[in-house]
C-alpha cells in the first residue's frame, strides 16, 4: 500500500495532476504492477482530484489496463480470424497445457496470465502473441514452447 | 490465366530522400501553394474514410484560434491492418515530416502522434528517431514538437474524436459531429488528425509534386495505397499498389488459385465473394479500404470470418449508443441462432434490417460500419449461414 | 440579436436562433420528437438514438437532441425509414432489459415503458439479452437502489452526479456489451461518496435506480393497534405532491394532503415547518453566538462562516469532500431531525403516550432523508427519532393505494401541537428559503425591528442563479447586540452541490468571506430534491417555487420566532435556543467520510 501511494506520486509527479495524465498514470501503474488496483485508483482520484468511479470507469473501458490482479507476464493471444486461420487454437492451447491455466487465469506462482486480444496488427504472420509488450509472429507449437520456457526461467 | 502483377509503387518506403531536405524546401513555400499541391494530387484520406486532406488542413487553417493541433492517428487497429505500424518502423521520419508541413499549413506548434497499445515496442525506437526530428528542427529553425501518446487496447480510439477522448484522459467514446474536428477537436481546439499513411503522403507529395501522385489511380482514387495482405495467400505481407485495380486483379497476384472471397478493409469494410471479383474495383468507387485485404480460399467458413467480426464489435463497440451496442450482440445472437436452428432462417432477414438501422443511427462510424461485412457476408454466403 | 436560421421541419417552414437544435426547432412546431437519454437539465449525450431524424442530403439519420439546425436544412421527423429505425433502436433496449414490468416500482412512470407502448411493440423481435448477463442489484443503501437490469445506458444519471453534483459516484465502466453504470469497483452505493441525493432517481427514465421505499412497513404501522403513528410533511412537499396524482406542477395542496393522511389511517398529522422554525430560533441564535465570540471575545476558534445543516445530502457531500470544514456546518439538526428527537421526548410527554409504541413518519421531497434518518448520531430520544422517511413520490402512491380521489379531498389543518407553521418555515423549500427566514428571524432579534425588505421579501437571495450572494446591513441595534452595530452580514445561498463546491472552494482559497451560508444539495433547494415527483425540470421547479412564497405571502405569521408553539416550546420545554436540552434533543454532530 505504502508502495503504491508512493509510485502513483511518483507518476503523478511526473505526468503531471490534469485529467490528461490519468491514463498515462494508469499505464505506469501497469507496466510497475500489472494491474491497477483499488488502493491504486484511490491514489490516482486523489491526485488528481477526480472521483474513484471516474478512474475506475476509464480504466476499464481499455483492455490493456487490467483491473483484475495478473501474473508477472500477461501473453495476450491475438483472436482475430487471421490469427485464428493460423492455428491460434492449437497454440492457445499449447499455452494452457504448459502453465496448467486457462484463458483469463492466472498462475498460482502470479507469474503469468494468459488472454485473447484484438487484432494485434500481425496477420501476415499469425498468429501472433504478446508477452507484455513484446510481439511473438509466426508462432508454432515449438515456438511457443520455447518462448514460455525462457519466460519460465526469468 | 494468369495477369501480369500488379503495379508496385515505391513512394512511402522509399529511403532515397532526406527528410530534413523535404521540411527544408517545403517550409520555402507559401501555405496556398502547399495546398493546392495536396489538393491537385487528389490525395484523400488513408485511413478508410477517405476525405480529401487538403480540404481538412485547409478548412483547420482558417479556424482563428490560436491554438491548433496536428494529431497523426495511429491507432491501426482495424483486424487485418498492419501497415502503419511497417511505415511508422521504417520511415518515422516522413511521418513527423508530414506532421510539421501540416502545422506549417495550419499554424500549430504541436502535434501528438496516438500510439495504440499494441505497438508499445516501437516506442523506444521512435523517441529516439523523434530526438533527431525535433534537433533537424532546431536547426531548421522550426519551432514545432511532436509528443507521442499511448493507447491502451482500444479499437474505437481510431475513430477521431474518441481519440481526443482517450488523449484527454477519458473513456474514448465518440463525440456528436458537428463540430468536426477541423473546427473543434483535442482539447476543443482546431484540430487537423490524419492517418500514418496519409501524413507520409503527403510528405511525399511535398518533395515530388502532385504529377508524381495523380498520374497513379484513377479519378475517384488517386495515387498508391499501402496494402496489408493476409488469410490464405503465399504472399501475405505489406504491398504497395497503384489504386484502380480490381478484386480479380488482386486475387490472380495474391491469391492461392482457390479463392473464395476477399475481405476488402478489415472487419468494418465489405466481403466481396467470387462472382463479384470481377466488377469489384478495390477503391473510394468501388470497395473502399483502409489498407486490410483478407483472402480467403474455399476452405473457409465464412460464417466463422462473421461470427470472428462480430466477436470483435461486440467487444470494441464504446457501448454508449443503443444501435451498436445492443445491436452487435443481436447480430452475433441472432446468426448463432440462425445457425443452430433455433431461429428460423428468415431470421436473417429480421437481422439484415436491423444492420440496416445501425448503418444510419449509430452514432459513429464503428457502429454504422458493422452492417458492411453483414450484409455482404451473409447475403452473398447464406447457405453457410444456415448450414 | 443571435443570427436566425431559416429550416423545414415535416415541410413546415420555422426560422430559429442559431444553435437551436432538430429537437429544439421541431418543439417549436409542435412537433414531438421521442428522447430518452436527453435531459432539459444536462448536457447533450445523443447516446439513445431513439429521437433520429431523416435530414436532406444525409446518409444517416441524425440525432435531432445533437444535431445542430442549419440554413436551408429540411428535416423528416415521421417517416417509414425514421419510424423503422425508432422502433429498432426501441427493441434493442428492450432486449437488454428486465421488463418484467407489472413489478417493477417504475410500472406506469417509466419512459422506456411508454415508448415502447407508443410504439406498439407488442412482441419482443429480438433476442432476450437479459439471461445472458450478469446484472447486479444493488440494494444495500438505506435511500436509493440500484437494479442494473433495468439500466438502458442513457447516463442521465452519470451526468447528473457529475454535472448537477460534481460528485461523481456513479460513471460509465467497461465497453462494448459490458459496458454499465457503475460506481467505483461496483461497490454498494452506501459504501461510496454517493451524497444520497435521489437527483439520479429523478432523472432515471426507468427502474434502474428508484428511492427505496418503506410503504409496507409504514402501512404495518398504521395498521399495528398498539402504535401511536405520527406524521410529519416537509414543506416543499405540499408544493409537489399534487403532480402525481394528476394536478398541475405549482399546485398547492397543503389542505388536502393533511386530509389525505387523516384518512390514511396517521393518528397524529403534524408538520415539519414547526421545527423548521425551531431550526431557525437555534440556528439563528448560534450564528448570532459564533459571531459575538468571533467579534467581540476575538476567539480565533469560532468557524465562519456558518453553514447551514438541514440538508443531508449537503452534510454527506461536506463529511466526504471538505472534511476540514465540519466546524463550521450549524450543528442543528435538520428539521425532520428535530422533529423526531421531540416526537419521542416532547410530544410524547405532553400526549402521554409510551414513546416505544410511538412511530415516527416523516414525508418528505429527499432520498437522503432515508439515510439521515438511519444515521447513529439521530437516535437522542433514546428510540430511532424518525422511524420510517418516504418520499413524496411515495406518499402519492399510499393514497392511491388508499382509493382516495385527492383532487375532490376537502382541505383541513395540521393536528396540533407541533403542528404549527409560519410563512417562514415553507420557504424552506426554496433555494434561499432557509437564508431568508434566518434573517428574518436574526434581524429583528437584534434590532428589534423587521428586516428592512419590502414586506419581509428578502429578493436578493430568491431566485435561481446558482450562487447568490447578499449582505445585510444590521444598523439600530438593542443593547445586548451593540456589537453588531453597523456590520454587514455577508451572505450565501448556494444549491445543487456542483455550486456548493463553487462556493467551498472560493471559501478553502480566500477568495470569499461570507458569515453565513445556506446550501441545499439539490437544485432549486428541497422543491428539487430527489423524492419529488418525476419528471423535474427548470420549468417545473420555478413553479413549485413561486407556489412556496405564495404560500408564504399568504400566511398570517412569516417569521419563526413567532410561531406560537415555537413560543410554547420554549417555555414549558427548552427553556432557551441552544439551552441544555436543546443540546441534548436538537443538535449533532458529524463525521469524517473518505473523499475517493
Amino acid at each position: 500500500m505504502p508502495e503504491i501511494k508512493e509510485l502513483v506520486k511518483n507518476l503523478a509527479g511526473k505526468h503531471g495532476r490534469t485529467r490528461e495524465s490519468l491514463i498515462p498514470i494508469l499505464q505506469g501503474v501497469i507496466h510497475e504492477e500489472r494491474y491497477i488496483s483499488d488502493e491504486a485508483m484511490t491514489e490516482i482520484a486523489r491526485e488528481l482530484d477526480i472521483s474513484a468511479a471516474q478512474v475506475y470507469g476509464t480504466a476499464t473501458f481499455y483492455s490493456f489496463l487490467d483491473t483484475q490482479p495478473r501474473g508477472k507476464y500477461v501473453i495476450r493471444v491475438c483472436r482475430t480470424i487471421s490469427c485464428a486461420m493460423k492455428g491460434k487454437n492449437l497454440l492457445t492451447q499449447e499455452i494452457e497445457d504448459m502453465l496448467k491455466i486457462k484463458i483469463g487465469e492466472t498462475t498460482q506462482n502470479k507469474k503469468f496470465s494468459l488472454l485473447e486480444t484484438n487484432c494485434l496488427g500481425w496477420c501476415h504472420k499469425g498468429p501472433a502473441m504478446l508477452v507484455n509488450d513484446d510481439a511473438y509472429t509466426d508462432l508454432t507449437s515449438e515456438k511457443v514452447r520455447e518462448i514460455i520456457s525462457d519466460y519460465m526461467k526469468k | 490465366m494468369s495477369y501480369s502483377n500488379l503495379k508496385r509503387v515505391d513512394l512511402i518506403f522509399d529511403q532515397d530522400c532526406n527528410p530534413k531536405e523535404i521540411i527544408k524546401n517545403t517550409f520555402a513555400k507559401t501555405n496556398d501553394q502547399i495546398v493546392n499541391e495536396l489538393l491537385e494530387s487528389g490525395l484523400k484520406g488513408r485511413g478508410g474514410a477517405g476525405f480529401p486532406t487538403a480540404l481538412k488542413w485547409k478548412y483547420t487553417a482558417e479556424q482563428p484560434d490560436p491554438d491548433k493541433y496536428i494529431i497523426c492517428n495511429a491507432d491501426e487497429g482495424e483486424p487485418g491492418t498492419f501497415k502503419d505500424r511497417e511505415i511508422l518502423f521504417k520511415v518515422p521520419q516522413k511521418v513527423f515530416g508530414g506532421m510539421v508541413v501540416c502545422a506549417k499549413v495550419i499554424g500549430a506548434r504541436e502535434g501528438f502522434l496516438y500510439l495504440r497499445g499494441e505497438y508499445r515496442f516501437l516506442l523506444p525506437e521512435l523517441e529516439s528517431q523523434l530526438a533527431k526530428f525535433h534537433a533537424d528542427l532546431k536547426d531548421l529553425k522550426i519551432d514545432f514538437n511532436i509528443k507521442i501518446v499511448m493507447g491502451s487496447g482500444a479499437y474505437i480510439c481510431g475513430e477521431e474524436s474518441a481519440l481526443f477522448e482517450s488523449m484527454e484522459g477519458h473513456r474514448g467514446e465518440p463525440r456528436n459531429k458537428p463540430p468536426y474536428p477541423t473546427i473543434s477537436g483535442f482539447r476543443s481546439k482546431p484540430t487537423v488528425i490524419n492517418n500514418v499513411e496519409t501524413l507520409v503522403y503527403a510528405f511525399m507529395i511535398c518533395m515530388h509534386g502532385a504529377r508524381k501522385f495523380k498520374d497513379l489511380g484513377t479519378a475517384d482514387s488517386r495515387g498508391s495505397k499501402v496494402f496489408s495482405i493476409s488469410g490464405d495467400t503465399p504472399k501475405a505481407g505489406i504491398y504497395e499498389l497503384e489504386l484502380g485495380m480490381t478484386v480479380e486483379q488482386f486475387v490472380d497476384d495474391f491469391g492461392d488459385g482457390d479463392t473464395k472471397a476477399v475481405q476488402v478493409g478489415g472487419a468494418s469494410g465489405f466481403c466481396v465473394p467470387r462472382k463479384k471479383f470481377k466488377e469489384t474495383i478495390i477503391g473510394f468507387e468501388g470497395v473502399p479500404t483502409g489498407g486490410s485485404m483478407m483472402i480467403f480460399n474455399s476452405s473457409r467458413s465464412m460464417y466463422n470470418v462473421l461470427h470472428n467480426y462480430l466477436e470483435f464489435f461486440e467487444e470494441e463497440s464504446c457501448g454508449q449508443c443503443t444501435p451498436c451496442r445492443v445491436g452487435c450482440q443481436q447480430l452475433i445472437k441472432g446468426i448463432e441462432a440462425v445457425k443452430k436452428g433455433q431461429r428460423h432462417a428468415n431470421y436473417l432477414e429480421h437481422l439484415q434490417k436491423l444492420a440496416q438501422t445501425m448503418k444510419i443511427t449509430a452514432k459513429c462510424g464503428l457502429g454504422q460500419s458493422v452492417a458492411n461485412s453483414f450484409f455482404s457476408i451473409v447475403e452473398n454466403f447464406k447457405e453457410e449461414m444456415i448450414y | 440579436m443571435s443570427k436566425k436560421i431559416n429550416l423545414k421541419i415535416d415541410g413546415i417552414s420555422v426560422t430559429v436562433d442559431e444553435g437551436t437544435t432538430i429537437l429544439q426547432a421541431a418543439k417549436q412546431l409542435n412537433i414531438h420528437i421521442p428522447t430518452l437519454c436527453y435531459h432539459d437539465d444536462l448536457c447533450i449525450a445523443g447516446n439513445c438514438r431513439v429521437c433520429v431524424v431523416e435530414m436532406k442530403g444525409s446518409r444517416t439519420l441524425p440525432a435531432s437532441c445533437a444535431m445542430p439546425t442549419s440554413e436551408g436544412m429540411e428535416i423528416m421527423t415521421n417517416t417509414l425509414k425514421v419510424r423503422t429505425a425508432r422502433k429498432h433502436i426501441i427493441d434493442l433496449l428492450l432486449s437488454e432489459h428486465n421488463a418484467k414490468c407489472t413489478t417493477c416500482y417504475k410500472n406506469g412512470k417509466c419512459e422506456l415503458q411508454e415508448l415502447a407502448s407508443e410504439s406498439k411493440i407488442s412482441t419482443e423481435s429480438f433476442i432476450d439479452l437479459v439471461p445472458h448477463k450478469n446484472y447486479q442489484m444493488d440494494a444495500y443503501s438505506p435511500s436509493i437502489i440500484k437494479d442494473d437490469s433495468k439500466c438502458i445506458r442513457c447516463q442521465r444519471c452519470v451526468r447528473t452526479c457529475e454535472e448537477l453534483q460534481h460528485v461523481s459516484a456513479l460513471s460509465v465502466a467497461y465497453k462494448g456489451d459490458k459496458m454499465k453504470i457503475s460506481t467505483f469497483f461496483e461497490n454498494p452505493m452506501f459504501e461510496v461518496v454517493c451524497t444520497n441525493c435521489g437527483q439520479c432517481v429523478n432523472r432515471c427514465p426507468t427502474g434502474a435506480l428508484v428511492e427505496r421505499n418503506y410503504l409496507d412497513e409504514v402501512w404495518a404501522a398504521i395498521y399495528n393497534p398498539d402504535k401511536h403513528v405520527v406524521v410529519q410533511t416537509a414543506p416543499a412537499v405540499r408544493v409537489a405532491l399534487g403532480e402525481d396524482l394528476g394536478l398541475e406542477s405549482g399546485s398547492i395542496v397543503t389542505g388536502k394532503m393533511v386530509t389525505a393522511l387523516r384518512r390514511l389511517g396517521f393518528d397524529s398529522v403534524l408538520d415539519t415547518d414547526f421545527t423548521a422554525d425551531l431550526t431557525i430560533m437555534e440556528e439563528g441564535f448560534e450564528l448570532l453566538t459564533r459571531l459575538k465570540k468571533a467579534l467581540v471575545d476575538k476567539d480565533s476558534s469560532v468557524k465562519l462562516p456558518m453553514a447551514t445543516s438541514c440538508s443531508p445530502g449537503w452534510i454527506k457531500f461536506i463529511e466526504h469532500t471538505y472534511p476540514e470544514y465540519l466546524g463550521n456546518l450549524s450543528t442543528c439538526k435538520s428539521p425532520q431531525q428535530m422533529f423526531g428527537a421531540l416526537a419521542k421526548t416532547y410530544y410524547a410527554q405532553k400526549r402521554n403516550i409510551d414513546p416505544s409504541k410511538i412511530v415516527s413518519i416523516s414525508i418528505m421531497p429527499c432520498t437522503a432523508k432515508k439515510f439521515e434518518a438511519d444515521r447513529p448520531e439521530m437516535r437522542s430520544s433514546g428510540y430511532k427519532d424518525v422511524d420510517f422517511v418516504l418520499t413524496t413520490r411515495e406518499l402519492a402512491i399510499m393514497i392511491k393505494q388508499a382509493g382516495l380521489d385527492f383532487s375532490a379531498l376537502e382541505e383541513s389543518h395540521y393536528d396540533s401541537f407541533m403542528g404549527a407553521s409560519t410563512g417562514a418555515a415553507v420557504i424552506f423549500g426554496a433555494t434561499g428559503g432557509v437564508m431568508e427566514a434566518a434573517l428574518r428571524t436574526a434581524y429583528e432579534v437584534v434590532t428589534g425591528r423587521e428586516v428592512p425588505f419590502n414586506g419581509l421579501n428578502i429578493t436578493p437571495v430568491r431566485g435561481m442563479d446558482g450562487v447568490r450572494e447578499a449582505s445585510v446591513k444590521i444598523e439600530g441595534t438593542t443593547a445586548d447586540w451593540k456589537f453588531l452595530e453597523g456590520a454587514e452580514l455577508k451572505c450565501v445561498v448556494a444549491h445543487g452541490l456542483t455550486n456548493a463546491k463553487k462556493v467551498m472552494d472560493n471559501v478553502r482559497d480566500g477568495k470569499a468571506s461570507y458569515h453565513f451560508m445556506e446550501i441545499m444539495a439539490c437544485p432549486g433547494g428541497c422543491i428539487g430534491g430527489g423524492g419529488q415527483p418525476i419528471p423535474t425540470n427548470a420549468e417545473i421547479r420555478r413553479k413549485r417555487t413561486e407556489a412556496i412564497f405564495a404560500e408564504d405571502s399568504g400566511m398570517k405569521i412569516r417569521k419563526s420566532h413567532e410561531n406560537p408553539e415555537v413560543i410554547a416550546i420554549y417555555k414549558e420545554f427548552l427553556e432557551k435556543p441552544l439551552g441544555h436540552k436543546s443540546h441534548e434533543l436538537l443538535h449533532t454532530h458529524y463525521k469524517e467520510r473518505a473523499r475517493h
